[in-house]
């Protein structure tokens, strides 16, 4: 019913993937339902759509790792059965998945080769694979050292590793899903530069993304799923991020924007005095790191992922302690020689919002009440002289759960049966109503729906109102710029720059988390 | 008294240290195969045990050596199929899988042997050509006669049984087959990130399926080695353990088949220094306790895996069982 708006132009190019009725059912839950999508052959196609909105189950279908209850698959206008990534290779589709599918302790030769092998004997298939890789590298820009470990390159060349994967294999169609939450804007533009040279010769490309900016630059066409229905197809050129915001959200959305504070002179709230952070392995995490977070001022650490802030943030709420320095938490100095845990860190008024909601936040297995109250469970409200106080326990989740708009807000249900989004909420409520003075949040929104991502942040902004001091440590760049008074940028452990909130732009902070800002300039 | 370092005892204490590493090292090898695919093996033991006493059994009744390898292979490789079937099929727990096989094991080769042959679970003693018997080497008698190299080929080298040399054949070959094949490269992949195998088109099951089958019959030659080459019967727990030390040896090895071999080697070294050391007066020390030298491989094993192994990296998918869902 919408591909009319596609051929509309009357060029109507041969079609790479054609679904038809595609149907999903996981339980009691509706997956994807009645799909029908049309990708022409050489276009990059944009697939948008909120978390659990479908997008990963259907692409998990065409790649084989669930197969449809009903409907079909057409891969250049031939029907398919694709039963598992086999059949899916062969038909030549490849996948770059979120968490990219590579051995660590692999060379990039091996990864690309695994799989792959066109001999018994694998120093024949790498003398094989190579002239290949040189050539395709060559052609797509695409330089990855083939001989070094996986596990030590950027994500940015693991990316590529997968790209080129899935080239070696004579990919004719690429899924990309959520390719670029991890990289950094320069890193995003390279693998853009790249998408579009495959596309000029002739690879069909399918993004999943829920960033509507990438949606806009890069796609031909684009396709909304909402509640496992796909709710339009567009040209890209025929629509706008706004009106794509409102078909994956079904309501109007407002662009935040939050007044930006300048507390120079305010009371401080955490004083970082040279704090380094040497891991097991002998690597240095942080690196004589400094800086204050005034009460009543956002802090955002901007940077890629792995650069030392989740070591910050683990060792500002005691779960880690630091090798060299101290620092200064309403008045409470914490030194290295006698470091805090997490407990005492909660005593002293800090509230720990994790980076890692499944690792760190909740526990899975236990009702959403019981999650509730993890790291306050023995106050005196939750418990009996024995026994935990299970009613009064409950009786809080679900006040919680009001406050936040946690859904559904029934205290008994499994931590893991909500949506990220709401287990998200859950944690920020459950820390936030603890009335902190000095608020430590990581990736507040990593896998949350456009819908909540609006009350979270309204939340965080209304506890630096309240006077609270806020670290905010994130890799989206755009919730840094959102809520932060005044960012500070991190490469390698240490800090190598310091931006005002309301003077911040893209451009420079993404040269400063490249650590290039010298040779830019 | 003898002086406990002469040429002659040296020589024969690298002799026997050859003899009581095979079983080790195939059983290494075979736990290597298994734990490089995401499956721990703890049931080496069994497989081993169990595969023994069917070549003992075999030969007693047939008087081939070869029907009772064969036997004893096809035996061990049965029961690498149902730690399999349990731990890849089914998503099982390994270790309890692991030890299921190895109680099954130890109870049923004593009921079986006490059932069929009256003999207190031992199998009949056996004849010589119904076993492997010592091989001379070529030039051995010639050589002798050499100063230094002459009197080591002759003793140490040579006179062994076909399935000694089996075994520090499957040395090389294993490092071959894990580190030069295809089938290796998958092998490696599977036990670090099985998702990213099925992603390439590989069947995960079928990859973990052929390892533990490989890991059965290199036990089942390990026990053939006991039953019909060492000794000339099956006797009632004749492995002893030693299932458990070639798995420590291999995690001491970083689960590499040429460290785990030196490791299986140190380990039949001080076996064979223990046997020579009873009743020997030691300089300062006096005579050491029989049963504190028997002990000694044991309490190394627990020493060196406590202390000495460093940062062992086991392959990362071990022990979890395969799914698809995410």
């Amino acid at each position: 019913m919408h591909e009319q708006q596609i051929t509309g132009e009357g060029n109507s190019l041969p079609l790479a993937i054609e679904l038809k009725k595609i149907c999903k059912r996981f339980g009691q839950v509706q997956a994807n339902r009645d799909i029908d999508l049309q990708v022409q052959r050489g276009t990059i196609h944009g697939i948008v759509g909120e978390n659990g909105a479908g997008k990963s189950t259907l692409m998990s279908i065409l790649y084989g790792f669930y197969q449809a209850d009903s409907g079909e698959i057409l891969i250049n206008g031939q029907p398919a059965t694709i039963k598992n990534s086999r059949d899916a290779i062969d038909a030549g589709i490849g996948m770059v998945h979120q968490h990219f599918m590579l051995v660590d302790t692999f060379t990039v030769l091996e990864n690309v080769l695994l799989g792959a092998e066109q001999s018994a004997s694998l120093d024949k298939s790498e003398a094989n694979a190579l002239e290949v890789l040189e050539h395709l590298s060559a052609e797509y820009q695409l330089s990855v050292p083939l001989k070094s470990i996986t596990a030590e390159l950027p994500v940015g060349q693991q990316q590529r590793t997968e790209i080129l994967k899935a080239l070696y294999r004579n990919a004719e169609i690429l899924i990309l899903d959520e390719p670029t939450g991890v990289l950094t804007p320069q890193e995003a533009d390279q693998l853009f530069r790249v998408l579009k040279a495959l596309k000029e010769r002739g690879v069909t490309i399918i993004l999943i993304t829920h960033k509507l900016r990438e949606i806009m630059d890069i796609t031909d066409n684009v396709s909304v799923l909402r509640l496992g229905e796909i709710v339009s197809t567009h040209r890209t050129a025929d629509t706008s991020t706004a009106e794509l915001a409102e078909l994956m959200v079904g309501r109007k959305l407002e662009t935040q924007h939050f007044h930006k504070v300048d507390t120079a002179d305010g009371e401080s709230g955490i004083a970082v005095n040279n704090i380094t952070v040497v891991d097991d392995r002998g690597l240095t995490r942080l690196d004589d790191v400094s800086f204050e977070v005034k009460r009543g001022e956002i802090v955002g650490i901007a940077g890629v992922a792995g650069n030392g802030q989740s070591t910050l943030l683990e060792v500002l709420a005691g779960i880690q302690s630091p090798n060299k320095g101290q620092f200064v938490i309403n008045g409470h100095i914490v030194d290295a020689s006698a470091p805090l845990g997490p407990r005492e860190m909660r005593e002293i008024g800090v509230q720990h919002v994790p980076e890692d909601r499944l690792r760190l936040g909740l526990i899975k297995s236990f009702t959403a009440a019981e999650s509730s109250v993890l790291g306050y469970q023995n106050r005196k409200v939750f418990n009996w002289r024995f026994f935990l106080n299970i009613k009064s326990i409950r009786a809080a989740c679900v006040k919680l759960m009001q406050a936040f708009d946690v859904r559904p807000p029934d205290p008994k249900l499994k931590s893991s049966s909500f949506s990220g989004g709401n287990q998200q909420k859950l944690i920020l409520a459950r820390e936030l109503d603890k009335a902190p003075s000095v608020l430590l949040v990581g990736q507040p929104t990593r896998g949350v729906d456009i819908g909540a991502i609006e009350l979270i942040h309204q939340k965080i902004v209304d506890m630096r109102d309240a006077n609270c001091a806020i670290l905010l440590v994130s890799v989206e760049l755009d919730e840094i710029m959102t809520l932060s008074d005044r960012i500070l940028v991190m490469f390698e452990g240490r800090i190598v720059g310091t931006v005002k909130g309301s003077e911040a732009d893209k451009t420079t902070l993404g040269l400063m988390m490249a650590n290039a800002m010298d040779t830019a300039a | 008294m003898d002086s406990v370092l002469t040429l002659q005892t040296v020589l024969s204490t690298f002799d026997a240290t050859l003899r009581v590493s095979t079983p080790l090292i195939l059983c290494a090898m075979a736990g290597l195969f298994s734990e490089r695919s995401g499956i721990i093996d703890i049931s080496l033991e069994g497989k081993m045990l169990s595969a023994a006493f069917a070549a003992g059994t075999l030969a007693a009744v047939t008087g081939s050596p070869w029907v009772a390898l064969g036997g004893a292979i096809v035996v061990s490789v049965l029961l690498g199929l149902v730690h399999g079937f349990a731990c890849i099929t089914h998503r099982g727990d390994q270790v309890v899988s692991g030890l299921a096989i190895n109680v099954l094991a130890s109870g049923l080769t004593i009921v079986l042997g006490i059932a069929w042959f009256s003999q207190g679970g031992q199998t009949p003693a056996l004849a010589s050509e119904s076993r492997f018997m010592p091989l001379q080497l070529p030039f051995a008698e010639t050589l002798k006669g050499i100063p230094g190299i002459g009197p080591f080929y002759e003793s140490v080298i040579s006179g062994h049984n076909l399935l000694v040399y089996v075994a520090l054949l499957a040395v090389p070959i294993t490092w071959w087959v894990v580190y030069k094949t295809r089938f290796g490269l998958r092998l490696r992949a599977v036990g670090e990130n099985p998702l990213a195998v099925d992603t390439a088109g590989i069947s995960v099951s079928r990859l973990r399926f052929s390892a533990v089958m490989i890991a059965g019959a290199l036990c089942g030659i390990a026990g053939a080695y006991l039953a019909i080459a060492q000794n000339a019967a099956f006797a009632r727990e004749m492995t002893a353990g030693q299932g458990y030390i070639a798995l420590a040896a291999m995690i001491f090895g970083k689960w590499r088949p040429l460290p785990a071999m030196l490791a299986c080697l140190m380990f039949g070294f001080l076996d064979a220094v223990s046997i020579r050391l009873q009743g020997i007066e030691l300089p300062i020390v006096g005579e050491v306790p029989v049963q504190l030298i028997q002990a000694l491989p044991y309490i190394l094993t627990v020493v060196l895996l406590a202390g000495f192994i460093g940062r062992a990296v086991a392959p990362k998918a071990i022990g979890v069982p395969f799914s698809k869902e995410r």
